[in-house]
């Protein structure tokens, strides 16, 4: 008929295909998408994190069903749902379990980019969504904690949103326009369940396709950091060292999937608690905006920014303040800064230690907190090692990595614990060390003797 | 002036949940018998008897114990006090205003309070709860009388007394004192009468190596028994915290089991397809 397309289907299939690219956009995105064949373990992440997501996505719709979002009923209603509501306490901790699996998948994730250099050009927009999904999370996951309405709820919330007064000028202002109230309350409740169940999960979906999308535009980075589309091609012009995402990788992930299911499953229904650290045991406890508890700490995912935030107290300003000083003039004498930003850049960092020693400590910390999320974002620009892969840097750079991780890991668990001197002068260190890997990384990517990296991937058949 | 002087016993129990929060007092690890349906079922009898009164455990219902073994008879005839409707929830009559009133602080919802009484890896609210009712004391200084070793100040008097009988409790506490001028280790052992009087005695120790320590004792007839009544309500009140949890357990078997086989089925599904990749 007039105006019909033609296409290579029939049937259903061919009906659907003439009004709407099904066919096409399985092609382009499974069936024809070429992955690298060597993909390892840490490549079970993203899948993973698209798994999550839906899980998070089903059981909130549920949830919602049941919960209600008001200062006098929501702590109730969520024993209710665990107790009256058919298969609620699964549901629910399906999604409270949930909420920390997304962390530990997608910091996984994370490491791995890390690790074989997969923001570097030309995926870095990958990369850019990839933190937008990560920021959201932490958004949705910080939001989310406050609907039980448990003290821990209560008391996370009160601490984080009074963060924004350290603000200088509309601090006060900002934190009070943010809660809806002069304290946590049943408006602040509401608006953040409004933000949580819809607001930020549309721009979550929006930025994983998008994510999805730039990441089959340029096609996936590898264990190798090798580019297969630059590598040997067959008659029909698809990389040899390529295969079909589907059904290979869908396949591949299908174990994945069974292996994270049964630690999911394992925690759901043998540890949902999982000792405290993923439903805390003091949320337990009805909110009450007349005792504070004894110690304050938010969900372990947050713990190691928590720790940054804390680390900046008045005397170590002092220490970034200089640290900012040796910058500028680093830059200045050394840098390879071109015209006149040799000069503005380390004007701007002496300006920094200035306002370092005169703006309160408590907003340095918000910046700390704040900064060691946000620079994540120019990782891409950061790194200027000459290979991708850690597999081909320096084993001195690979130290680096690891000290890196056992930073964030030890900065992680003194977020969980009282502050002490020494707990204080630790996350102090681990801020330095946190900061000190992305600031100097421009420097310290490209020294060392790097391996030489192959023409093509590295892969033994299974 | 009685809201301040109501305040400033508010904010003093607020700060001794803190001192006892900090390990003040080291917690008995209590039996584990969540699988006991005997021991749940005393648990229950007791809990509606003796706490019913003035906690509520609002998330709870009454028909929810028929899946400890009760019949909807056995519930009705033995353990409705406070409504005859079995499918009502166990809320109490006295206001959360009178509960600040008599008590200093309102007396709390027990529906989730051995969960909420955990520590990250460490004791469970079980073991919080067992170790509590089970060290009160009388003390005529307090205004219940009763003082306890796990919460001190606590506005509670101890409500399973008929259940315990007379109470000796001794605290001995070790610390550094002076004598002659010179630092000595001294023991300071205070002991409650069953009347709740308090007689102090200071001892010099010699050759004492070793850090300052507290040591609690409680003498009462009857001691075990009473341990096991106190085990059995401790119980009750952690499967109240979450009534599904054997049902979850059980079915988490299964789960696994499931998962595993999905599992193996992936794995060499995935081997099949990935035999031909060269």
């Amino acid at each position: 008929m007039a105006g019909e397309k033609t296409v290579e289907t029939t049937g259903l299939l061919g009906w659907i295909d003439r009004r709407f690219p099904l066919s096409k956009m399985f092609k382009e995105h499974m069936s024809e998408y070429y992955a690298p064949k060597n993909f390892n373990f840490w490549y079970f992440f993203g899948s993973l994190a698209l798994l999550v997501l839906v899980i998070q996505i089903v059981t909130g719709i549920f949830l919602v069903m049941n919960y209600k979002p008001d200062g006098n009923l929501a702590f109730n209603s969520v024993e209710f749902i665990m107790r009256e509501v058919p298969w609620g306490w699964l549901i629910r901790y399906m999604h409270s379990t949930g909420a920390s699996m997304f962390f530990v998948v997608v910091y996984l994730h994370m490491l791995r980019g890390l690790f074989y250099g997969s923001y570097r050009k030309p995926r870095e927009l990958v990369w850019i969504f990839g933190m937008a999904i990560f920021l959201c999370l932490m958004g949705e996951a910080f939001m989310g904690y406050l609907l039980p309405w448990g003290q821990m709820s209560y008391w996370g919330a009160q601490v984080i949103v009074n963060l924004f007064s350290a603000i200088p000028f509309i601090g006060p202002e900002l934190s009070l326009w943010i809660r809806g109230d002069y304290v946590v309350s049943d408006a602040t409740l509401n608006r953040f369940f409004a933000f949580h169940v819809i607001a930020i999960p549309l721009v979550l979906i929006g930025l994983v396709v998008a994510h999805i999308i730039a990441l089959h535009e340029v096609g996936s980075n590898n264990p190798d950091g090798v580019e297969i589309k630059e590598g040997p091609k067959d008659a029909k012009g698809r990389p040899i060292d390529g295969i079909p995402f589907h059904p290979y990788y869908s396949v591949h992930d299908l174990v994945g999937v069974a292996g994270f299911l049964i630690v999911f499953a394992a925690i759901v229904f043998f540890a949902p608690e999982m000792g405290g650290y993923f439903l805390e045991f003091n949320n337990f406890i009805p909110a009450d905006s007349l005792k504070t508890p004894p110690h304050i700490a938010p969900v372990w995912y947050f713990t190691p920014f928590y720790s940054m935030l804390r680390a900046i107290t008045a005397d170590f300003t002092w220490v970034l303040a200089a640290a900012s000083v040796l910058g500028a003039v680093a830059l200045f004498l050394r840098g390879n800064l071109r015209g006149v930003w040799r000069i503005v850049v380390p004007v701007i960092l002496l300006i920094v230690a200035v306002l370092l020693r005169t703006i309160d400590a408590k907003f340095w910390g918000v910046v700390a907190m704040g900064g060691s999320v946000v620079i994540l974002f120019f990782l891409p620009w950061l790194d200027h090692s000459p290979v991708r892969s850690i597999r081909y840097r320096p084993t001195w750079h690979k130290y680096l990595y690891g000290i890196f991780i056992v930073t964030f890991l030890i900065l992680g668990y003194l977020g969980t614990q009282p502050p002490s001197p020494v707990f204080n002068l630790m996350s102090q260190i681990g801020t330095l060390i946190y900061l000190g890997f992305f600031l100097l990384m421009p420097v310290w990517s490209r020294l060392g003797t790097f391996k030489p990296v192959p023409e093509r991937i590295t892969f033994s058949a299974h | 002036m009685i809201k301040k002087l109501l305040g400033v016993l508010a904010l003093t129990l607020t700060c001794s949940v803190a001192v006892a929060a900090e390990g003040g007092y080291k917690l008995d690890n209590a039996p584990d018998r969540i699988n006991n349906m005997a021991s749940l079922q005393n648990g229950a009898k007791l809990f509606v008897n003796y706490c019913l009164g003035c906690h509520s455990a609002a998330s709870m219902r009454y028909n929810k114990l028929t899946e400890l073994g009760l019949t909807d008879e056995e519930i009705q005839k033995n353990l409705l006090f406070t409504t005859d409707k079995i499918g009502d929830l166990m809320t109490i009559a006295m206001t959360r205003q009178d509960g600040s009133k008599w008590f200093g602080a309102a007396p709390p919802d027990l529906s989730v309070i051995a969960r909420a009484k955990s520590v990250n890896l460490g004791p469970t609210g079980v073991d919080y709860i067992y170790t509590f009712l089970r060290t009160f004391y009388r003390d005529t200084t307090k205004k219940t009388g009763w003082d306890n070793a796990v919460f001190p100040s606590v506005g509670m008097p101890n409500v399973l007394w008929e259940l315990q009988g007379p109470v000796t409790h001794t605290v001995s506490h070790i610390h550094k004192g002076e004598q002659d001028g010179k630092t000595v280790w001294q023991r300071t052992s205070t002991t409650y009468d069953p009347m709740g009087y308090a007689e102090t005695s200071t001892s010099v120790l010699q050759n004492y190596r070793g850090g300052e320590a507290t040591q609690h004792t409680f003498k009462s007839p009857d001691q075990s028994v009473f341990d096991n009544n106190v085990a059995d309500l401790a119980n009750f009140l952690g499967w109240m915290a979450e009534p599904d949890q054997l049902f979850r357990k059980r079915l988490g078997v299964w789960v696994l089991l499931f998962l595993g086989l999905f599992l193996v089925v992936a794995w060499r599904l995935n081997a099949a397809y990935w035999k031909h990749v060269k």
